[in-house]
């Protein structure tokens, strides 16, 4: 039998300062399971990019996270205002984050490209006014 | 030698059992068991934290002491620049240097010289463009050890290259065997050393096989004799040979500024650099060519073995170095072979709960089931640093559960209830019996 271990975080949409925890949490538990360290990193960036969009645009949501041996899926849910446009969302250096947070130097229309560029599948589902929920995983071997 | 050698121990007749050090260490390779404290050996990067909040003195360096001169011929001196932070009113490096020849030393070689190559060398790396960015410094090896056996992604980015000491090492005895006819065994090279991380990097380095370097003598160890013979020197010798940029190495930043670029970060302070360690392995920090990370705050005049307080010997070194020529050691060209590492930094991962993924998961299931069952004030009562560091004790088998004071006041508690029930409990008379 398999052992699948599996988390659920609340993001709070609320601070700022504390986006990050979650995929903080998730990168400690992988390295002490052993994870292949390459498949860590692209976990953890994917991940935390994920957390920031969610502060940034939909106030918070909720992060699922499932462990097993082969890979790491990551559910990231929220109730925000949804993509108008994948393909354009998806574009490098496209972003609709305000300014008060790309003075924080976040919001560089990176995002999403890079969880992409990070994770071995990805698919969005959203509806505009409802939110967006965005399935993620990583294989440990490419 | 033992597998693994540390330069901080433990002086167990001194140890009160007391949650400071626990609480303190980056690793959490401490746990005190029946009244001690104790260090897991695989974990410890010898950073030297615990030594340093230790109340009652009982964690310690191992390091060597002037006894070790007598094994060899020809003996040089390595001093680290911060040594000449430790001492009040001095103008002139040279009467630190020629009080070491009067100590018992036969001649000088400053590790500050040799940090002058090392940054030129790192100059022309980094123009070279065939280092992973950001580069990370190799010269603090409680962090090189850190990154070691917490930060597996980041090994690649650390500078290969050998500390100053090590390269001081090399060139010094080489010099010395040309100058005296004498074969290099008969050559000592002692580091004058500002903390025990140091002397572990001799006894049992990661970055080559063996050390170049034949001990290592702690700044307070030898303080009081050097502070006695430079004074009424009558002639100070000549000696000094290094610049701005080499006597800086000392303090955080120094390292950075001498690469001449404004494009590096330079930390410093144990929690600072895990800081910056995570946020590199994050991809947070970008832009950068190179990361400075000294574990001691303030850099190596912080190490635990200087005698005086890290920022007034970073004022005094400024001082020092103020009408120095900037740089004065160059390598001529080519970098020499002698200075890259020899072993590459693998990933050292003992913090791994089993090599058995499957099982490795089982048991971190386990720890998060326990860990939320404890009360999560991570008091240190039980000997480990938080009440995870227990639930993962518990689950490797190291500790038990009851170790824990509240859940064992629960279980007394339990106790007590069932044993006051028993007291009031009356057997039944023989009325009852009857209407039964």
């Amino acid at each position: 039998m398999k052992n699948i271990l599996s988390f659920d975080y609340i993001v709070p949409g609320d601070d700022f300062t504390r986006a990050g925890e979650a995929s903080s949490d998730v990168k400690h538990k992988l390295k002490q399971i052993g994870y292949d360290p390459d498949a860590i990193r692209r976990v953890a960036i994917a991940m935390y990019e994920g957390e920031i969009n969610m502060v940034i645009h939909a106030g918070g949501g909720q992060v699922h996270v499932e462990i097993n041996p082969e890979k790491v899926d990551m559910v990231l849910a929220d109730q925000g205002p949804g993509i108008k446009d994948i393909a354009l969302a998806m574009r490098e250096g496209y972003s609709t984050a305000p300014d008060n947070v790309r003075a924080l130097g976040f919001g560089a229309g990176m995002g999403l490209s890079n969880m992409k560029k990070c994770t071995d599948t990805m698919k969005i589902d959203t509806e505009v006014g409802k939110g967006t929920t965005l399935h993620m995983t990583v294989f440990i071997k490419r | 030698m033992n597998q693994f050698f540390h330069s901080v121990t433990l002086d167990k007749d001194k140890c009160m059992g007391c949650t400071n050090c626990i609480k303190r260490c980056p690793t959490e390779a401490i746990r005190v068991r029946n009244g001690k404290a104790k260090i897991i050996s695989e974990r410890c990067i010898d950073c030297g934290e615990c030594i340093r909040v230790c109340p009652h003195h009982a964690k310690k360096a191992k390091y060597d002491t002037l006894d070790i001169l007598q094994n060899f011929k020809y003996k040089i001196a390595l001093p680290a620049p911060t040594l000449y932070g430790q001492f009040n009113n001095l103008d002139d490096i040279d009467i630190v240097l020629t009080g070491l020849k009067h100590i018992g030393f036969d001649d000088v070689f400053e590790v500050s010289r040799s940090a002058e190559l090392v940054s030129e060398v790192t100059r022309k790396l980094l123009q070279e463009g065939k280092l992973k960015k950001p580069v990370i410094s190799s010269a603090c090896p409680a962090v090189v050890r850190l990154i070691r056996v917490r930060f597996p992604d980041l090994c690649s980015h650390v500078l290969q290259l050998n500390s100053p000491m090590e390269t001081a090492a090399r060139i010094a005895k080489r010099e010395a065997a040309k100058k005296t006819g004498l074969p290099i065994s008969e050559i000592g090279a002692f580091f004058i050393t500002p903390c025990p991380a140091k002397v572990t990097s001799i006894k049992m380095p990661i970055s080559c096989k063996k050390s170049e370097v034949d001990g290592a003598i702690a700044i307070s160890e030898i303080f009081a004799k050097l502070a006695a013979a430079m004074e009424d020197q009558k002639e100070v010798e000549q000696l000094s040979q290094s610049g701005i940029i080499g006597v800086g190495w000392a303090s955080s930043g120094g390292e950075s500024t001498a690469l001449l670029s404004d494009k590096y970060l330079a930390a410093d302070g144990i929690e600072n650099v895990i800081r910056v360690l995570e946020e590199l392995e994050d991809e947070k920090i970008r832009e950068l060519d190179f990361i400075e990370l000294n574990a001691c705050s303030g850099g190596c005049v912080g190490g635990v073995l200087c005698v005086e307080n890290a920022y007034v010997a970073k004022a005094r070194l400024q001082r020092l170095r103020r009408y120095l020529p900037v740089s004065q050691n160059h390598i001529d060209g080519k970098i020499p072979s002698g200075m890259a590492w020899r072993k590459n930094l693998l990933f050292a991962p003992v913090l791994k709960l089993s090599d058995d993924m499957n099982e490795a998961l089982r048991m971190m299931a386990e720890i998060d089931k326990i860990s939320e069952e404890l009360p999560g004030l991570d008091c240190g009562s039980c000997g480990a640093p938080t009440c995870r560091a227990l639930a993962e004790d518990i689950v490797r088998g190291f500790a038990k559960r009851n170790q824990c004071i509240f859940v064992m006041r629960e279980e007394i508690k339990n106790v007590a209830d069932a044993l006051s029930s028993m007291g009031t409990f009356l057997p039944r008379n023989d009325k009852e019996k009857k209407e039964q």
